[in-house]
């Protein structure tokens, strides 16, 4: 039944860094500005995010899998092979370290859509690749027990789990990759099991998302979202970020600001203030997606191939800093996460509330 | 035979139907009580009584009353300038009987005398559960803020009308551009729109208050199935006009004045069955609106004649969108029946823009209590049967929904918009604003308030002006109490509450009905 679910309730803090020259940037720097924000999580969770880090693979979607057991890893791995060319396969490196004391099974694949697969709903999928691999995530996570998928992105990866971020860092040897986005995040979630695949970024395709908030329109946001066919398994409110954000840019054809207006839209009262042509407008986006507002305190980080952007609910009820320094900006909860690896800012200035920060990479700002 | 040949048999049994005053073997069922020290023999009360249970001997100098006639409308109560009277529920009662109650007996013993169908007015008075007295709302602590609606803004504006899945925006020059327009909506600054209440069954003045306090409030007013009378066209703006089964009132002037066009199929407090305004109510001013003759009764058919189907329904939703050239939102109400969310989903793809379902709850100008006590099924279960069905059809947006029937409080709406609705309608709550004490005896036509009445001294005590600013402060105090609801909640406009259902627990409920209902029981995160 589509209504009986549980929400995870939680607080956080996040830090995202992107070099719009494609700089590549060590995964220790993410690793400190997020340890500087060591309070604002509780040890239940943390997580990042890279763009950038397997060059070798670039064209290729890379697949983090965890599982909770051996039979999880046949089972995923039959399907695998039955519906994807898997070019290079191999468990994702970690580091023993006293703060991270149990793992699931983490592994990597890397792989395009099969030309005959055995599944028949991919089969009709063939050709819209990225439709492909959607579907593929979304069959491994709903029906492969104990099997979860990380990230599916292309020349990106999430790496996340139960602990603390700056000790998973050390475990999942994040100084050994180079990006040139990053986003990190440090969970405080106040009734969550431990579970690795819980814990933040929520990725889709090459889309990542950390999530500082409570959106309290969660209600309506997924029934909206499952009255357009998504299946939604995890029970919190960035999933749904996730996939309102696939709807309305990669279904809807929208752009990212207006999927931002629609985020977290104008007020009524400057709505009515604008010129008729703008009126109409954002009226007819506030008819229209009303029930995908995101109602509630909350600061997101949204990451992709090309960019990075940084987003606050309409009355700025959650932290979001922006710092920037030549080619390189920096979104954070507390100006003292990036002061931590750039004490020599340009500008560092608070977004309004509801305003996007958009930062493309740029070659490829469209 | 009795039923067929009701006449024939009724001359050949010697049967008669006793005249009113024939009461036999019954008790009244309240007592007036005058307290002589304090009245002053003004006759207010008197001339107030509509029902002529109050007369005055002038020889003995005083007032008495004919208990069995008082219906406990509280005017004279009201109108005694030294608080004299007392209206008492009667002390005498039929022996206690769980079985058989007084209002059985006191219908038997009626029909036995008049041989008639029951009538009676409002929404069904039956102890049925009330399942917003079961639902409570959630609050914000710690982990999520609430907002605080005097110092931040909370919105209550609503679209109602067909939505497309996506719109088409670009930014041009930095400012965001509409490439193409979206269908028709009624624009609502408040989600509570006056329930239908047709001229005929509630006099012009009332009519007039609902439509100023509408244009003032930023929402709608619904003619009923009376027509538009020409004092009222300029409100059409604020107006939403129905075509029902009689057709009444019903050209191109009356569909263009309007806001929005209403398809009227069924009623809430009698599914399935027509209504029946008496010659000797159809005034000449009644005449011309509802484009009838004087004196002649205004009988609407059970069914629409052309609709036997929902093919048909569709035909009629395009001939009017066509005929306003698809600038007017077409909404169909319907009333809410056990199969209400397949009907629902028909009448969506039918190309309704809006649906307005109507509870068993829901009032009426004059209904057979029989039906209105026993036909249709609650609104806060219809509603949301319905929006479930539509999202599971993946159509929740081609439609807007409005609740009616039974809705009572602030509460009450802020509870059936988490179940799904957009918007609501109010009936009774409109005209208890004005006066009315639900004494159930609007389809007598003499309502001693002036609401449900078309004679000219009775209903002057509509003032216009006084019923539009106390139609206006309900709306008033209502929108501040859902904008203190939704602050609470955490959220800042309406939109987040719609369909939230997450925000609603369940108190004493089955299982089944939490189901029903799609939410979970008070206790459960
Ligand atoms: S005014 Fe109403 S309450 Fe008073 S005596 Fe008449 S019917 Fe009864
Ligand atoms: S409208 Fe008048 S007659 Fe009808 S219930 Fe109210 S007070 Fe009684």
């Amino acid at each position: 039944m589509s209504w009986n679910y549980v929400k995870d309730i939680s607080n956080c803090g996040l830090f995202g860094v992107i070099s719009k020259k494609k700089r590549l940037i060590n995964g220790e720097i993410a690793r400190r500005a997020i340890a500087n924000m060591h309070d604002r999580g509780n040890g239940l969770g943390g997580g990042f995010a890279a763009y950038g880090i397997y060059p070798d693979y670039k064209d290729f979607y890379a697949f983090h899998i965890m599982y909770d057991s051996l039979k999880a890893i046949d089972e995923t791995e039959e399907f695998l092979r039955d519906n994807l060319e898997v070019v290079h396969e191999e468990d994702i490196p970690t580091r023993e370290t006293d703060k991270i004391k149990w793992s699931p099974y983490l592994k990597r694949y890397f792989v395009l859509p099969a030309n005959n697969p055995k599944e028949r709903e991919l089969e009709l999928l063939r050709g819209m690749d990225d439709d492909y691999i959607v579907r593929v995530v979304m069959i491994i996570n709903d029906r492969i027990e104990g099997a979860y998928v990380f990230s599916s992105g292309k020349n990106m990866g999430a790496f996340k789990g139960v602990g603390f971020p700056e000790d998973l860092a050390e475990f999942y040897r994040l100084d050994e990759y180079d990006g040139y986005i990053w986003i990190a995040h440090n969970r405080f979630p106040t009734n969550t099991p431990g579970w690795w695949g819980g814990a933040h970024p929520f990725t889709l395709l090459d889309w990542a998302i950390v999530h500082n908030g409570e959106i309290s329109s969660y209600g309506i946001n997924r029934r909206y979202l499952e009255m357009f066919g998504y299946k939604l398994t995890l029970h919190t409110d960035t999933e749904v970020v996730a996939y309102l954000m696939d709807l309305i840019v990669r279904k809807h054809g929208l752009p990212f600001e207006i999927a931002a207006k629609i985020f977290a839209p104008p007020f009524w009262k400057d709505i009515d203030e604008m010129d008729e042509d703008e009126r109409e407008a954002y009226t007819a986006l506030r008819a229209v997606y009303g029930s995908a507002v995101l109602n509630g305190p909350f600061a997101i980080l949204f990451a992709f191939h090309n960019g990075l952007m940084g987003l606050n609910d309409r009355v700025k009820l959650r932290p979001l800093v922006v710092g920037e320094k030549d080619d390189l900006v920096y979104m954070s909860s507390e100006e003292a996460g990036i002061r931590e690896v750039e004490p020599d800012l340009d500008r560092v200035y608070a977004p309004p509330a509801g305003e996007p920060v958009l930062v493309f990479t740029e070659e490829e700002k469209d | 035979m009795l039923f067929y040949e009701e006449k024939d048999a009724r001359e050949t049994l010697k049967l008669r139907s006793l005249k009113k005053g024939e009461y036999h073997q019954d008790y009244p069922l309240y007592t007036v009580v005058r307290d002589n020290d304090k009245c002053i023999r003004c006759l207010a009360c008197v001339r107030q009584c509509s029902y002529e249970a109050t007369f005055y001997d002038p020889v003995r100098n005083v007032i008495y009353n004919k208990d069995e006639a008082c219906v406990g409308c509280l005017r004279c109560v009201a109108i005694c300038p030294t608080d004299a009277i007392t209206v008492k529920r009667n002390d005498t009662k039929y022996r206690e009987n769980e079985n058989w109650r007084e209002e059985t007996i006191k219908a038997i013993k009626k029909q036995a005398d008049f041989g008639a169908a029951r009538l009676t007015g409002l929404g069904n008075d039956k102890g049925y559960k009330i399942y917003f007295d079961h639902m409570v709302l959630d609050a914000s602590q710690v982990t999520n803020p609430s907002i605080d609606p005097l110092r931040e803004p909370m919105e209550l504006r609503t679209f109602l009308g067909r939505k497309p899945d996506s719109v088409k925006v670009e930014f041009r020059n930095g400012k965001l551009h509409l490439k193409e327009k979206i269908p028709p909506q009624l624009k609502l600054e408040v989600p509570v729109i006056f329930a239908p209440m047709s001229y005929g069954s509630i006099n012009f003045n009332f009519q007039a208050a609902l439509a100023i306090a509408a244009r003032e409030a930023g929402t709608y007013f619904n003619t009923g199935e009376g027509g538009l009378h020409q004092k009222l066209r300029e409100f059409g703006s604020n107006a939403i006009v129905q075509v029902a089964s009689g057709r009444f009132g019903v050209d191109i002037d009356y569909l263009e004045a309007a806001a929005a066009v209403e398809i009227k199929i069924g009623q809430g407090a009698k599914p399935g069955i027509g209504g029946h305004l008496p010659g000797e109510k159809v005034t000449a001013d009644i005449s011309r609106t509802r484009m009838i003759p004087e004196g002649s009764d205004a009988i609407s058919p059970a069914p629409h004649h052309d609709i036997y189907s929902i093919e048909d329904l569709r035909l009629l939703i395009y001939a009017i969108k066509e005929a306003t050239r698809y600038t007017k939102p077409v909404s169909v109400k319907i009333a809410a029946v056990h199969n209400v969310a397949a009907i629902a989903s028909g009448i969506a793809r039918a190309g309704a823009d809006i649906i307005v379902i109507d509870g068993f709850r829901g009032g009426t100008g004059a209904a057979p209590t029989i039906i209105r006590d026993h036909v249709g099924i609650p609104i806060e279960l219809a509603i949301a049967q319905v929006d479930q069905r539509l999202r599971d059809e993946g159509i929740r947006n081609w439609v807007s929904l409005i609740a009616a029937g039974g809705i009572r409080s602030s509460a009450d709406i802020v509870k059936i918009i988490a179940l799904g609705a957009d918007a609501v309608y109010i009936g009774t709550a409109a005209m208890v604003a004005v006066g009315c004490t639900l004494c159930q005896q609007c389809h007598r036509g003499i309502c001693a308030w002036g609401i449900t009445t078309n004679r000219p001294d009775l209903a002057k005590r509509i003032n216009v002006d006084i019923a539009a600013e106390q139609l206006y402060n309900l709306l008033r105090g209502w929108a501040i109490e859902i904008r203190e609801m939704l602050g609470l909640m955490g959220v800042n406009s309406i939109e987040s509450l719609r369909g939230n259902r997450l925000k609603l627990r369940g108190v004493g409920l089955t299982q089944e009905e939490l189901d029903v209902l799609g939410i979970k029981h008070a206790g459960l995160q």
